[in-house]
């Protein structure tokens, strides 16, 4: 890896022996507190995980029904609010720093964020866990839960925003200063870029959420129920796009760590970050696609995000971060072929395999079933049925939370300055992880086109599910014991690692294994590759992308039109 | 190279594949979004929003009063109601069933009228799959031809609490 020279120094700073980076003391320490919170939610959330999967797989169905929805509403909340905030939260406070060659803005208002995110989950958590809210992760109204619960929420909402603020405080600091140069690197870039949007989002949910708990508190009136879901999404929806800017992100700077990827094309990269922060916001309308209150050109307009851009965003990252990595694989000397590059990269190191493994399953099957799905018509086939969660747990578990794993066997060595143990049991888990979250996607994906609905107990509603439901649901039970596995091994090896590894102070961490450079044969010239934009191999992946993409948004317009006619 | 300041010339317009795939994927992009429109004039299927503000209690004595006038015999002590081919129909949903059973004939267009009584419920039309909201204080209209005949059930597919899983309706199409 480079070693930059650090213009930041002083006795709260150390210099990574391994990356060269200056490590912000103060930062480290926030960093470290925010992932062990975040493992530890990941671990409630995935105990919940697995219970519902186990219900939901029609031979085992272990839960009761009150039971079920309670974990449910668990899960929703531990998975996809608190793991994954803590670990950006995280992200943001090592980007704004190490990468930014500054130190963290403020450590008290680093305390008061933690505090507040402490306080509001645990208070989430007893609320639910005793009852007093089997309202969904969604909390729909009418439907009314403890006060506590949105007290709850909003507090952790609030911690989480005060992040935010350090993390552009300190980002003003380094920007006034010019600490890291004239132009900011671009994993900081995609930190700032979903730091904008998770303003954006917390925003909604405080207008969501804070008349809701005035209401359950007596003090005000009911909001509009269908004024809820359309704020509610706005937080509900954007906060998964502030898990795509993170994630992309994590897929910048692992794909670097791993094998040298380099940056295309600045201009595109950056630009398609933009766009993320353009088109965000309409996103609540996927949500209300078969809604009554909203019309069809409203539907429509905001449902693509404005044509699409927000998608052609990820559609050209889906390009960069592999046409990257392939780029900086053939400079490495990897020249032969279409896929020498690929078949070279470090299979064997869970830094890399997590994230190509998030970046495959993000974009095949999250990202083509989001938009078929979220598509005006074809949404009247899949609202609330156990596609939609068929296609999330491809975005954020297979994309978002495998990506952060893999992030997690470089964060532990280099800012816990301990080993992983066990590194045999770590190089298999992303695989463990990824094939349960494919197969338990894929069995709700299924089930879902048979009219399978989500968040239900009863797996047979009065026997209209045939045969192959019932297979599908197996294969989400079964996908979802083996993706709980994975998380198993990855929580067990991580603890372990932090209280019992090995200390790697004062020296670099131990390599996971990255490519090394080779001769390169024929007549390539290394400092041209890339520089003409070209990566034939990616070329040929991307185009099997939009292939399967094509063929499985028109077989979708094909089964929408052999329903019954309505308007 | 991510993770540095790029050199100062870093603005660039893209070149060779990376232009390439950017238009591709910029005309599949304005595909999908063209599909959309095209499909609101021309598909058969589509949800339009159509809806009306409804106070919950004024919608259950209309749809009561449907299923009296409309009733044409008894599913499991639930009344069946047969609406006029092109008239209105309504359909209740509450905690925790459909209210009434409709009797639809095949090919003939209806104006269904849904909402709630209580929370928000899901109108979901098995085995054909199709999926609505349902809301309270919203009469959603949905201008519905069935094109099969049969008896197809209506699952609840939106959580409305601890007996949500046993939210079941009819309707029969001749």
């Amino acid at each position: 890896m480079a070693t930059i020279s650090t213009e930041m120094s002083g006795p709260n700073t150390r210099e990574c022996k391994t990356t060269g980076l200056p490590v912000c003391l103060d930062a480290q320490f926030f960093i470290r507190a925010n992932a062990v919170m975040a493992v530890v939610f990941l671990l409630l959330g995935g105990i919940a995980a697995v219970s519902i999967a186990l219900t939901r797989w029609p031979a085992v169905h272990l839960l009761d029904a009150e039971w079920f929805y309670r974990l449910l509403t668990f899960h929703g909340i531990n998975m996809l609010i608190f793991w994954i905030l803590f670990m950006e939260i995280g992200i943001l406070y090592f980007a704004c720093t190490s990468l930014l060659k500054t130190p963290l803005f403020s450590r008290s208002v680093a305390w008061g964020s933690f505090g507040l995110m402490v306080l509001g989950s645990v208070m989430t958590d007893y609320i639910i866990l005793s009852g007093e809210a089997d309202v969904m992760m969604t909390s729909y109204l009418p439907l009314l839960a403890h006060p506590l619960f949105y007290l709850g929420i909003i507090l952790f909402a609030v911690g989480a925003l005060i992040g935010v603020f350090n993390f552009f405080a300190t980002v003003f600091v380094a920007w006034k200063g010019k600490r890291y140069g004239e132009t900011m690197p671009l994993v900081a870039f995609g930190a700032l870029t979903a730091a904008i949007i998770a303003v954006v989002a917390l925003l909604h949910g405080a207008i969501a959420l804070v008349p809701t708990f005035t209401f359950a508190m007596g003090w005000t009136a009911e909001p509009d129920a269908m004024w809820y879901r359309l704020i509610w999404w706005g937080l509900g929806h954007q906060s998964q796009q502030v898990n795509v800017a993170a994630m992309v992100s994590v897929w910048y700077l692992l794909s670097y760590w791993t094998c040298g990827a380099k940056v295309i094309n600045e201009t595109v990269s950056r630009g398609a970050f933009v766009l993320y922060i353009l088109f965000i916001n309409i996103a609540s309308a996927h949500h209300l696609l078969v809604d009554p209150g909203v019309g069809a050109s409203w539907k429509i307009w905001n449902t693509s995000y404005a044509m699409y851009l927000a998608v052609l965003a990820s559609l050209i990252h889906g390009f960069t971060i592999p046409a990257g990595m392939e780029v900086g694989m053939r400079i490495k000397g990897y020249t032969k072929g279409l896929f020498n590059w690929l078949w070279n990269a470090p299979w064997r190191n869970p830094g890399f395999s997590a994230f190509f493994l998030s970046l495959v399953i993000f974009g095949f099957i999250g990202g083509i079933t989001g938009v078929t799905l979220g598509t005006q018509q074809i949404n009247i086939t899949a609202h609330n049925t156990l596609r939609i969660p068929g296609h999330f747990h491809a975005t954020v578990v297979g994309g978002t939370s495998l990506a952060f794993m893999g992030l997690t066997y470089y964060v532990v060595p280099l800012l816990f300055q301990r080993e992983y143990s066990f590194r045999w049991l770590a190089r298999i888990q992303p695989y463990v992880f990824a094939g349960g979250i494919v197969m338990m996607s894929l069995g709700m994906s299924f089930a879902g086109s048979d009219g399978v609905a989500r968040r239900t107990w009863d797996i047979d509603a009065a026997g209209v599910y045939g045969a192959t439901s019932h297979l599908m649901l197996a294969v989400l039970g079964i996908g979802g014991v083996l993706a709980f596995t994975g998380l198993m091994i990855y929580v067990l090896l991580t603890v372990y690692a932090v209280f019992l590894g090995k200390s790697n102070e004062g020296s670099a961490m131990e390599d996971w294994g990255t490519p090394r450079d080779i001769v390169h044969v024929g007549d390539v010239d290394p400092e041209k590759i890339g520089k003409d934009g070209n990566a034939p191999g990616t070329m040929v992946l991307v185009m099997v992308l939009l292939l399967s993409f094509v063929v499985y948004y028109f077989a979708n317009w094909k089964a929408l039109a052999d329903l019954w006619f309505v308007r | 190279m991510t993770i540095q300041s790029p050199p100062q010339d870093w603005f660039h317009w893209p070149r060779g594949h990376e232009r390439l795939w950017i238009g591709m994927a910029l005309v599949w992009c304005m595909i999908m979004f063209v599909m959309m429109p095209y499909w609101h004039f021309n598909g058969k299927q589509n949800s339009t929003g159509e809806s009306y503000s409804v106070e919950p209690q004024e919608f259950v004595d209309r749809t009561l009063r449907f299923a009296e006038d409309n009733k044409v015999g008894e599913f499991k002590g639930v009344p069946i109601a047969e609406p006029p081919p092109g008239g209105d129909a309504y359909l209740l949903g509450r905690m925790w069933n459909w209210y009434p059973v409709l009797k639809l004939r095949k090919g003939e267009t209806y104006r269904l009228h849904i909402s709630s009584a209580d929370l928000q419920h899901g109108f979901s039309l098995q085995p054909m799959n199709m999926n609505f909201q349902v809301m309270p204080g919203y009469d959603h209209v949905l201008t519905l031809t069935p094109t099969s005949t049969g008896e197809f059930t209506i699952v609840c597919n939106e959580f409305c609490g601890a007996g949500h899983h046993m939210m079941i309706g009819k309707i029969l199409v001749e």
